[in-house]
């Protein structure tokens, strides 16, 4: 039987937001192909949510928490049975390190990050950004499974409105040289870059480490993630994992607020594909303009606790 | 402890990429060893330090990636190999095969790879060698201790850290925050250039070139991306009128308030 699988993660028990925009695609795939919507999941509570999305059946290997062997092995088991014609994997952290794990298994090419992805002529097209979007590459996936991950918040989460998906429990192989030693959780509150809708970014105009806060101020009240530029990454301001560019994340948030960035060439490619960009810049000179859809040309120490307010006020 | 690093040389992260045909234009471009790669390279080279060993640097490229070893080698690395061939031309698969059957050929304990390389971003080799090795992978790591036969790595995922220990060999593939690498010295430099690197062909590894090439992934176009014009520029020196504004942006346009 043709058709799409994809992998599929839950998080506190709902699946993820990868998870949902990966079958939506694959739904309108599956419905080009020819075949049914099938998904992969580590647990039973996928089946109703995925079968909201279009999944008529749910492989479940109850593998525990993620690790590359064991989900391998399940997926690839699930994959001979199956026989998809495309095999879509959210673009996590987790899903990011299984594809390419299981491709080589199966012997077939990925096409990573993709941002778009139809079926033509039999065959799957993706197109992915390279060298942090100043490029697009339009490429044809030829093996069987096609394999691809999806990029974060490029493809709409739709759901199509079925009912629960059909539980299809599979067996999950025990071995695993890896040991989970420990999970270290994100803090409370803490949204990541890669799944944010909104992202606010201070540069090296905030002067200082301890300016973060403007930016962490105006990320919590609107329900946003914190971004930095690599200048300030650099400087030891704040944590790598929040840097946007082509040496941290490229990000693609509906609306992304970058403050005292002047937009280094590898910053615009590493944003720029956003939906909505608003800046906040005091030289009406600065590279970051020429992306912006708002600019606005003014100190962002006295606009930004304006705007923090006015955010808390409207989200009341 | 022998390590083995994997680095490929890619474009400047400041370079403008022209498009030629399904390719980037490299004339005029300036390559470096693949930032991410600098983190794996570093890692080898404290190991050493600390407990002995060789670091074998490898890539799969044209004649110009040899740069790219000799900086490896000014920095710290003991050998290093160059299977030579248009590794462009060959998908992530492809490279995989390349880079696994060239590992399979050296004494190693631990395979180090750049979380991805920057520019072509696909982040699949060093899984994809993992697998073609039967080895454990651990990757986008920020920390790393290895020994008793062991690693212990710090893995980055979404917002968050996992620790996991795995039974050498293993892959780990480097992120930022791993370390600082060093810059090379004059003295390395010197030392560097009297250290022959090891030159083999596709072929010479044994491998068929028609199975290393075979692009499983085919690249139809390149193109570039629309031109952005730049939308609104307003003056902001009236702090409440400039966040109504964004406000009124946020709310009408992208309908996120």
């Amino acid at each position: 039987m043709a058709g799409v699988l994809v992998f599929t993660e839950l998080k506190d028990g709902k699946l993820k937001k990868a998870s949902r925009e990966a079958l939506s695609i694959g739904r309108k795939l599956a419905e080009a192909a020819g075949g049914e919507l099938v998904a992969f999941a580590n647990d039973a509570a996928a089946a109703a949510e995925a079968g909201k999305f279009g999944a008529k059946k749910v492989y479940v290997a109850a593998a525990g928490p993620y690790s590359t062997e064991p989900y391998t092995a399940a997926l690839a088991q699930v994959v001979s049975d199956v026989k998809p014609s495309v095999l879509l994997f959210g673009g996590t952290s987790d899903g990011r390190d299984l594809a390419p794990r299981v491709a080589a298994r199966l012997g077939v090419g990925v096409a990573s990050d993709v941002d778009r992805l139809e079926w033509t002529d039999g065959k799957l097209r993706a197109r992915r950004p390279m060298y942090s979007g100043k490029v697009f590459s339009t490429v044809e996936v030829t093996g069987t499974p096609a394999i691809a991950t999806t990029r974060p918040n490029a493809f709409p989460a739709e759901e199509a409105g079925g009912g629960a998906a059909e539980v299809v429990n599979v067996t999950a192989p025990a071995d695993n040289r890896v040991k989970i030693v420990e999970t270290k959780a994100p803090e409370a509150g803490e949204i990541s870059l890669a799944e944010a809708d909104i992202i606010v970014s201070g540069g090296r105009g905030l002067k200082e480490a301890d300016n973060f806060k403007y930016i962490r101020d105006l990320a919590h009240a609107i329900g946003g993630a914190v971004g930095a530029s690599r200048a300030t990454v650099d400087a030891g301001w704040i944590d790598h994992q929040h840097q946007v560019g082509q040496t941290g994340r490229v990000v693609s948030p509906n609306v992304y607020i970058a403050a005292g960035i002047s937009g280094a060439i590898q910053h615009l490619a590493g944003m720029s594909s956003s939906k909505h960009i608003i800046a906040i810049n005091k030289d009406p000179e600065a590279p970051i303009f020429r992306v912006a859809d708002l600019g606005i040309v003014g100190d962002l120490f006295q606009i930004l606790p304006v705007l923090t307010e006015e955010v808390k006020k409207a989200k009341h | 402890m022998n390590s083995v690093v994997c680095i490929s040389h890619v474009p400047d992260t400041e370079s403008r990429i022209k498009i030629a045909g399904s390719k980037i234009d490299e004339a005029g471009l300036k390559f470096i060893v693949s930032p991410y790669d600098e983190f794996a390279l570093e890692e080898a080279i404290r190991l050493k330090e600390k407990s002995g060993g060789d670091v074998t640097v490898i890539t799969f490229g044209p004649e110009r990636a040899q740069q790219g070893l000799r900086e490896a080698l000014a920095r710290g690395a003991t050998k290093a190999i160059h299977v030579k061939g248009e590794a462009s031309d060959a998908d992530s698969l492809g490279v995989a095969k390349v880079l696994a059957a060239a590992i399979k050929s050296i004494p190693h304990d631990i395979v180090f790879f750049g979380k991805q390389g920057v520019g072509t971003d696909n982040g699949l080799v060093g899984p994809m060698v993992a697998e073609l090795l039967g080895y454990p992978q651990v990757n986008v790591v920020t920390k790393l201790e290895v020994g008793d036969g062991k690693l212990t790595a710090h893995r980055e995922i979404e917002g968050a850290e996992e620790v996991l220990e795995a039974p050498l060999p293993a892959v780990v593939t480097a992120q930022k925050g791993l370390n600082e690498p060093r810059y090379s010295s004059l003295k390395g430099i010197m030392a560097a250039k009297k250290i022959t690197i090891d030159a083999k062909s596709v072929a010479d590894l044994g491998l068929d070139e028609g199975d290393v090439f075979k692009q499983r992934v085919v690249v139809v176009s390149l193109d570039a991306p629309p031109e952005k014009s730049g939308g609104r520029k307003v003056d902001g020196a009236d702090a409440a009128a400039a966040a109504q504004e964004i406000i009124k942006y946020i709310r009408e346009e992208a309908k996120a308030l």
